[in-house]
């Protein structure tokens, strides 16, 4: 079922280029910001991530194994990899999901497991965690949005109970979002009555009004009907061009890594197996394992 | 051996108030424990469900003890073992507070179902929104664990009703209590016992075919 997601309004579609048309003002500043961007918190610098030798076992099974990563700031960085590589994983334990069994974190600059007390790096406290979590958003493969909410709420909640909007501020800022992906008829829908791509696009709402440094996307197409994934993917693009926001996507769109991403990195074991620019991982792989997995992948494209 | 038996409707008539108030007891008893044993067994499951073993484990013995042993040993031990520790309630409290915390046990486990029904992807959302532990669970998780449990609830409610004439045990005049002191002042017991057990279905019945309708009404939801 195509979506036609704004109807009252006089734009056709919320494709990319109408999202970049709204606000490509002539007298807009060097670097056009889309409403999208804006409406994210568009000044917001993105924190950077490194994750120190972080080991995480699901009993036998180690899915990270010493695990040493750096994202730059602003940085757009693609996961690829086989399912059960430990991809999602890194996702996961950066928004504290899974708790690593070694190893450290750092967002921002700031132990995000750890703390420093008497010149040591000791345990966090449950409370230094969620100081630190603030920075960290995450939209999910099943989009996870509450049930017993409708679209505004979902968006809007977070903001009020969280950041400490009032709730005409909360439900002012959940407004402005929904409507730049394309959903400002949906306010009062609950997530039951909407399709998969639109509840994909108000998870994404939902974590960028928590205003995020960091971003993260497990897989969010993977759930989607094929038709409905250019609407998440347009969105996508539309974040990871427009704004300084640092981004980890974990997906199977090849295609889409290649465009968006401004590092590759391939994923298998537990370990990064190569990582580069897309043009260096998906025009010329250096190893046999990633060339075994982009031509299965390719294959079946 | 004549079996027939004069059914006295005069002598029924004239206790039918007196069981009338009984039962009245009976109701309010029955509210007052069902909204202890909701509230308790609410509490029961979280704690329960406590990451902190200090306070799961414990949680979890208290459950099992309280619903190994009978509803009237427990009524008993409030009632007589209680006052020797200055600790003095009316038979009625008492009575409430022992059906509300036997109850609560079997609650807490129609809440954990509930709770174990919302999906891990809530919990893990309402982590990456940050927010508190309270707020997870008084606007995420029990809004939605809670709605599907309120039939399973409904069933307690009623058994717990036909549990009350325990009460007469410590000389609460529940309905029961009422027709056995109108059986033993007028050497007269059919009629009163009986009433007893009529005044039972009129009320059980009823709020059965509720919970049962409740319970399709939840089902047909999508």
């Amino acid at each position: 079922m195509p979506d036609n997601p704004e109807p009252n309004h006089d734009e056709p579609s919320n494709s990319r280029s109408a999202i970049l048309e709204r606000s490509a003002e002539p007298d807009a500043p060097a670097r056009t910001a889309s409403r999208l961007a804006v409406a994210a918190g568009d000044e917001l610098e993105g924190s950077g991530v490194r994750f120190s030798g972080v080991t995480k076992r699901f009993g036998d099974l180690t899915v990270l194994d010493q695990l040493d990563m750096e994202v730059a700031p602003g940085e757009k960085m693609v996961i690829i990899g086989p399912s059960g590589s430990g991809k999602t994983t890194i996702l996961r334990v950066l928004m504290t999901l899974e708790r690593p069994e070694a190893g450290t974190v750092e967002v921002g600059g700031e132990q995000l497991y750890h703390e420093e007390r008497n010149g040591q790096l000791v345990k966090a406290s449950e409370k230094h965690v969620r100081q630190v979590r603030r920075k960290i958003s995450m939209v999910f493969q099943h989009f996870n949005l509450f049930p017993h909410m409708t679209a505004l709420d979902n968006v809007s909640f977070g903001p009020r109970k969280v950041l400490g909007l009032s709730k005409d501020e909360a439900n002012e800022r959940a407004a402005r979002l929904l409507e730049v992906v394309g959903l400002g008829d949906k306010f009062g829908e609950h997530p039951a009555r909407l399709s998969g791509g639109q509840k994909q696009r108000v998870a994404i709402a939902r974590a960028l009004a928590m205003e995020p440094e960091v971003m993260l996307f497990d897989e969010v197409t993977s759930a989607l009907d094929p038709e409905l994934v250019g609407e998440v993917l347009n969105v996508l693009r539309d974040l990871a061009e427009n704004t300084t926001m640092t981004m980890l996507l974990v997906t199977h769109e090849m295609g889409f890594a290649r465009e968006i991403g401004d590092r590759v990195v391939m994923f298998d074991g537990g370990r990064v197996v190569e990582q580069g620019p897309p043009t260096q991982i998906f025009g010329d792989p250096q190893e046999q394992r990633t060339r075994d997995f982009l031509r299965a992948v390719l294959d079946r494209e | 051996m004549d079996l027939t038996y004069e059914w006295d409707w005069e002598y029924a008539w004239e206790i039918l108030p007196d069981l009338l108030d009984g039962l009245w007891i009976t109701i309010q008893a029955t509210f007052f424990g069902i909204i202890l044993a909701m509230i308790l067994g609410l509490a029961f499951a979280i704690l329960r469900r406590s990451e902190v073993r200090a306070i799961s484990w414990p949680t979890a013995w208290v459950i099992e003890f309280i619903r190994s042993t009978p509803l009237l040993v427990q009524l008993f031990m409030l009632f007589y073992v209680l006052p020797h520790y200055g600790i003095r309630i009316d038979a009625f409290t008492t009575g409430v507070l022992a059906l509300g915390i036997h109850y609560a046990t079997y609650t807490s486990e129609v809440y954990r179902s509930g709770i174990e029904g919302v999906p891990r992807g809530q919990w893990e959302a309402s982590t990456a929104l940050n927010l508190s532990t309270m707020t997870t669970w008084s606007r995420v998780i029990l809004p939605q664990a809670i709605p599907v449990v309120i039939p399973s609830l409904g069933n307690y409610l009623v058994a717990m009703f036909k549990e009350v004439p325990l009460l007469a045990f410590i000389t609460v005049f529940d309905v029961l209590g009422e027709g056995k002191a109108a059986c033993t002042r007028n050497f007269q017991c059919v009629e009163p016992y009986t009433l007893v057990g009529v005044l039972f279905l009129i009320v059980s019945i009823p709020s059965s075919i509720l919970v049962r309708q409740l319970e399709v009404r939840l089902a047909r939801q999508p």
